[in-house]
């Protein structure tokens, strides 16, 4: 049934309500796809066993005539989502072997709407990282190669390096991800699928393991815009025990999705034409413009005066909430322990983090730390909050003129395993698109464009109104039908 | 103005006092989980998820903590913000799972207000509040455990504490104790707080600092964690006094944190400024800004009881109470909530005996055991009967004292004792008669020194005629009889 992983989260889902294959036979194929995967390192945990049972269980519940939204559906879950009974460590060597007792609610979305686990996903560790290198669990590789031959492995993007990789890859028709400054859309666009953040609050964040708390949000992430939007619907919904969740019904974003987007207005943000990108991104770009243009949308110059700013701001906003929510990792409930022989709580405190914590995550901590420290605070920490604020007033005054806006995803195509990691700047900078939506709580998605000279995927990223996911979802089918981007890496491994 | 001094080497000096008082929010569940809150239970049996920070979870506020904490603002006469946020307050410690604490320090929910304070010979002082925020507490350390280690408790991790900041405005211990007191009381009667300082539900910070009289402020020490008003006047103390040697003798005060040992009375250094945390507080990301609606408030304040003050002042004009009693019934909310069950009895007691009744006889009687009028055997309503039964007569003063004490002994109720042990007191004016012909043919000698003029002898009749009735006659009719039979 090797045809089976050729199928998205739609396909799959109708494919078992129509009987042309079990729900069994879809999970089957997944699980051997995933074991054949192995070599690019996307799962941390394998989980056949949560697959098989979902599947046998949409198996009976289409026996019994009521498949659920998502029956039959094997999905991988991001590391950072933390999964009852099974381990979670947010990609951090410090929670290795931690298996929590509760299920994240986005996850217990997905399985009550019929969705079973493949396993957990690597990721950058605790979500810090554009590469997926900062995992303690080693880098996940691409499945793409430059056409050059030279098989130089290269990086899925991050932090949700395992997810992208594991969809592009086919070991997965869909899976969840987590977005504080880029992490879905990045890799979606670097490894040639489409990954869309909701609007902050769309999908809980109770029982995602935090990074920073303001910026951190779930959404999907698959090989089209149908199959997010069908997965988004799913995760979405208002969470009571997440005081920052929007209590407001969840759109059928599926049921509305509509190419026809005549008559929108989407606006280039003229700030996004940044020094240093490579001309195959500006074509990318512009091609993407006539697409759009081209389906009848009118396409009008906007300005974001504070994008310069985002990047410095998210670097300081994003590492002050970090600093704090990562100092509960501290070796006395869970996780890792270490402690020296006659040392004292302190002691147990610095041998734990040292050992626990990798070198980009110590980086954030301390930057977080200096930000929000006496002296510093009105500097840094308070000025980026109000910067943040004069980000998002630009979003909303543009908002005023454009339904949407047009911009690349990422300032390159996938880079090489260890091309950026000496340099920590240099790897920021990759967020540098991503982060004012972030910064401004707005709905983003990525769609695969086309491809560069070297073979490899670029993406763009259309944003929306706040709430407005139905928008970017139809604007992005409406792109993704005139791209027709059909290229998939060759498997390799 | 107190005129409370230290008396130095170099003169006088005034002590400034200003209070930081913690007091635990009477709520079921904490104030972001909701794992229970109550005193006493098995370590670690009342601590949700977020309580022990397990990675992922999330605070959601527990509204009642809000609630209380705006009407100990409305009862303090204070400013309500109805915006206001949570910060971190970030510190590592065993303690402490989140590695911060959630605390208000930007924007408390409640702003500056006032407490008037009763002082020695009726005398009252307002002392500023000028804040209050609501925050968690921290879990508890175990040392006795193990031999090598330290555990931690978690029940009291995260409960909802209400940090009421006063203004440097006291100036001698007295007034600081009067503070305390006053402000206890009223949680106790908002019920905002249970008060007890003994299970650590109100404690308090207490800074000090000295100077010359009208000088400007002198550095203050905080001695912190203070869980008795007798220790926040003894602290007071001895720190002023402490401040005033330690300057005198050519040093300076630094700032800095000291412990109060109760045992030795003295305070310690326990960090200065310089060793102090850099706390590092922010907004807290994962809580929205706490916004209070124009219902939520109005709902707060029609939930206000009658406070203190007002019910003193009431009870002063309206029941025409004297202030002494008017003082005492209203101190302790459950005094007030006992008196006026007992007013509410069916008999309806007179405000006046039955407050002259409860401060003298009930108060006498409970403090000879050492019991709370909370845990008084007897009731409001036998309290009502039995100045019932001293009201229509059928009790004299001397029998319901009788009555009384078999009340506190046996739980029944005064009709039935009367009944059974037959103390009713008489009036039958042929068995007074009887028994004070009797009395009269038994002291010759006392009959001719008052029929002499020395009539100062009546009470010695009224008491031998009492004595022989074995208190149960009515004392206006023996005294009727008496002057009849006296001539």
């Amino acid at each position: 049934m090797s045809g089976i992983t050729d199928l998205g989260v739609a396909a799959i889902r109708d494919g078992v309500k129509a009987g042309t294959f079990s729900a069994r036979e879809a999970a089957v194929a997944y699980i051997g796809a995933m074991e054949a995967g192995r070599p690019l390192n996307a799962f941390v945990v394998e989980t056949p066993e949560h697959a098989l049972a979902a599947a046998d269980a949409a198996d009976a519940d289409r026996a019994a005539g009521n498949l659920k939204p998502l029956s039959g559906v094997p999905l991988g879950i991001k590391d950072l989502f933390c999964t009852a009974g099974v381990q979670t460590t947010a990609g951090s060597r410090m929670l290795e072997g931690y298996k929590p007792v509760y299920e994240s609610t986005v996850s217990a979305n997905l399985f009550a709407a019929g969705a079973g686990m493949l396993g957990k996903l690597n990721m950058d560790e605790f979500a810090m990282g554009s590469s997926n290198e900062t995992s303690a669990f080693g880098n996940v590789l691409s499945p793409w190669r430059r056409n050059d031959g030279g098989n130089v492995a290269l990086t899925p993007g991050g932090s949700s390096g395992g997810s992208a990789s594991a969809v592009a890859a086919r070991m997965a028709p869909g899976v969840t991800g987590t977005d504080t400054g880029g992490s879905i859309r990045q890799p979606a666009a670097f490894t040639g699928i489409t990954g869309i953040k909701p609007t902050y609050g769309r999908c809980s964040r109770w029982g995602v393991v935090a990074f920073a708390s303001s910026l951190d949000q779930a959404g999907p992430m698959a090989r089209d815009v149908k199959d997010c939007a069908v997965m988004l619907e799913a995760m979405a919904g208002f969470d009571a025990k997440d005081s920052t969740s929007l209590n407001l019904p969840v759109p059928t974003w599926e049921a509305a999705l509509s190419s026809d987007i005549r008559g929108k207005r989407v606006g280039i943000p003229k700030e996004y034409r940044i020094d240093g990108v490579p001309a195959e991104i500006d074509a990318v770009w512009e091609q993407g413009i006539a697409w759009l243009r081209d389906a009848g949308a009118e396409i009008v110059e906007v300005s974001l005066p504070h994008t310069k700013y985002a990047l410095p701001t998210y670097y300081i906003i994003a590492p002050a909430e970090a600093s704090s929510n990562l100092a509960r990792y501290d070796g006395v409930r869970y996780g890792l322990r270490v402690q020296p022989e006659q040392g004292g709580l302190n002691d147990m405190y610095e041998a734990t983090r040292a050992a626990g914590f990798g070198a980009e995550v110590k980086r954030r901590i301390m930057i977080g730390t200096y930000v929000l420290s006496a002296g510093f605070y009105d500097a840094y920490f308070n000025q980026a909050q109000k910067v943040r604020a004069l980000i998002a007033r630009d979003f909303d005054t543009a908002f005023e003129d454009v339904d949407l806006l047009l911009t690349p995803t990422a300032p390159s195509a996938a880079f090489g395993i260890g091309e950026k990691m000496a340099d920590p700047i240099a790897m920021y900078l990759n967020d540098v698109f991503a982060v004012p939506a972030s910064l401004a709580g707005l709905p983003a998605i990525s769609v695969p464009a086309g491809l560069d000279g070297q073979g490899l995927p670029l993406g763009l990223q259309i944003i929306g109104r706040a709430l407005d996911e139905q928008g970017v979802l139809n604007a992005a089918l409406a792109f993704e039908e005139r791209a027709g981007f059909n290229h998939r890496a060759e498997a390799w491994w | 103005m107190s005129d409370y001094r230290i008396q130095g080497a170099t003169g006088e000096w005034e002590v400034v006092i200003g209070l930081e008082v913690h007091a635990q929010v009477t709520s079921n569940a904490k104030l972001f989980s909701g794992a229970a809150t109550a005193f006493g239970a098995e370590p670690n049996t009342q601590v949700a998820l977020v309580d022990a920070a397990f990675p992922g979870m999330l605070p959601v506020p527990n509204e009642e903590c809000l609630r209380q904490a705006v009407r100990t603002g409305m009862a303090l006469n204070a400013q309500i913000n109805a915006w206001s946020r949570f910060d971190r307050k970030n510190y590592f410690y065993a303690d402490l799972p989140q590695g911060y604490q959630i605390s208000q320090l930007y924007h408390p929910i409640v702003g500056e207000g006032e407490i008037e304070v009763d002082l020695e010979g009726g005398a009252t002082k307002t002392i500023g509040v000028e804040r209050i925020h609501v925050e968690q507490d921290a879990g508890k350390l175990m040392h006795d455990q193990h031999p090598n280690y330290s555990y931690v408790d978690l029940n009291r991790t995260g409960v909802a504490l209400m940090e009421i900041v006063s203004r440097p405005d006291m100036r001698s211990p007295e007034e600081a104790g009067a503070y305390v007191r006053k402000l206890r009381a009223i949680l106790r009667y908002l019920g905002s707080c249970d008060g007890n300082m003994e299970q650590g539900s109100m404690r308090a910070d207490v800074n000090v600092s000295v100077r010359k009289p009208g000088a400007e402020f002198g550095t203050r020490t905080e001695t912190k964690n203070v869980n008795s008003v007798r220790f926040i006047m003894a602290v007071i103390e001895h720190e002023a006094r402490r401040q005033v040697d330690l300057i005198e003798d050519g040093g300076t005060i630094v700032q800095e944190t000291r412990l109060y040992d109760p045992d030795r009375n003295e305070t310690r250094s326990l960090r200065s400024k310089e060793d102090a945390h850099d706390y590092r507080y922010f907004p807290d990301p994962d809580l929205l800004p706490v916004e209070l609606s124009d219902a939520f408030l109005e709902e707060c304040r029609a939930s206000l009881p009658e406070l203190p003050d007002a019910k003193r002042a009431r009870y002063e004009n309206e029941l025409g109470l004297s202030a002494y009693n008017a003082s005492v019934l209203t101190a302790e909310v459950e005094t007030a909530r006992w008196f006026e069950a007992l007013l509410a009895s069916p008999g309806k007691p007179d405000a006046q005996r039955a407050s002259n009744w409860v401060t003298s006889e009930l108060f006498g009687a409970l403090n000879k055991v050492g019991k709370g009028i909370e845990d008084s055997p007897v009731t409001p309503a036998q309290g009502g009967e039995l100045l019932g039964l001293i009201a229509d007569g059928t009790l004299s003063g001397t029998l319901a004292k009788q009555v009384f004490e078999i009340m506190l002994e046996t739980g029944e109720g005064p009709a039935a004792i009367v009944e059974a042990r037959g103390l009713k007191q008489t009036s039958d004016i042929g068995a007074i008669e009887a028994v004070i012909a009797g009395v009269l043919a038994n002291n010759p000698n006392q009959l001719e020194q008052y029929r002499g003029g020395k009539e100062a002898l009546f009470g010695f009749f009224v008491g031998q005629t009492m004595k022989a009735m074995q208190g149960k006659a009515n004392p206006a009719v023996v005294n009727e009889l008496l002057k009849k039979a006296l001539g």
